[in-house]
């Protein structure tokens, strides 16, 4: 059973793909472990342009550590404007 | 003075010229970005944006400061349509206002540059066919 602690938003593409599966993300991984694990779990998701996440509302390095209260976005290519 | 939002409804370019006039400013740049009807030689119906809004208006917060910290202009509002937007209509406006106009035309260029790069907006395109995110393969 996976039981995500993590407010995590899809957005775009991404949020197409993954739909409302649940994913083990927990406090103390990695945003780089995360992207991983998402790479792995959607092997569709490596074929976009570029794939950023975001932690409360910044993005990430991939060496930063999750928090528990920490808000996740994954972002797929931006396109506003 | 920066404003920055993000709304569910029609874009007033009168709204943001108002709020960028200032008695300092001789020097008012607008962008509107409006859906056209054609991308890479396909048709385009409508469009509709998704926006990741809370780091949405705090990266455009980020880019209004940045103009003017760059380009010393006075005022700096950036308005986004989120949801669906038809042919013709405003996607985005961009106003600017500095004591001359030289900035005011970088800082809202810069402006319109930045937000396309960094902004958790995403377009979608609706064609007869179909619709697709845009940009996201290479």
């Amino acid at each position: 059973m996976y039981i995500s602690t993590m407010r995590i938003k899809y957005f775009g593409i991404v949020r197409e793909v993954v739909g409302s599966d649940d994913i083990a993300i927990t406090p103390g991984m990695t945003v780089g472990e995360v992207r991983a694990l998402l790479l792995d779990r959607y092997p569709d998701l490596a074929s976009l342009k570029s794939l950023m996440i975001a932690r409360n509302q910044a993005y990430a390095l991939d060496d930063e550590v999750l928090g528990p209260a920490d808000e996740l976005a994954i972002i797929p290519p931006v396109s506003g404007g | 003075m920066i404003e920055c939002k993000i709304l569910p409804t029609s874009l007033s370019v009168d709204d943001v010229y108002q709020s960028v006039v200032d008695p300092t400013c001789g020097g008012i740049c607008l962008f509107v970005g409006t859906a056209r009807d054609h991308n890479k030689g396909k048709s385009v119906i409508r469009l509709e944006f998704e926006v990741y809004e809370s780091m949405a208006e705090k990266l455009l917060s980020e880019i209004a400061t940045e103009c003017a910290s760059k380009y010393g202009v006075r005022r700096v509002v950036i308005h986004h349509r989120s949801g669906p937007v038809g042919i013709t209509d405003i996607a985005v406006i961009i106003g600017v206002s500095s004591a001359h106009r030289a900035a005011a035309f970088d800082a809202c260029e810069y402006a319109i540059d930045q937000l396309k790069e960094r902004v958790p907006i995403w377009k979608r395109e609706f064609l007869t066919d179909g619709s697709y995110w845009v940009g996201t393969r290479p």
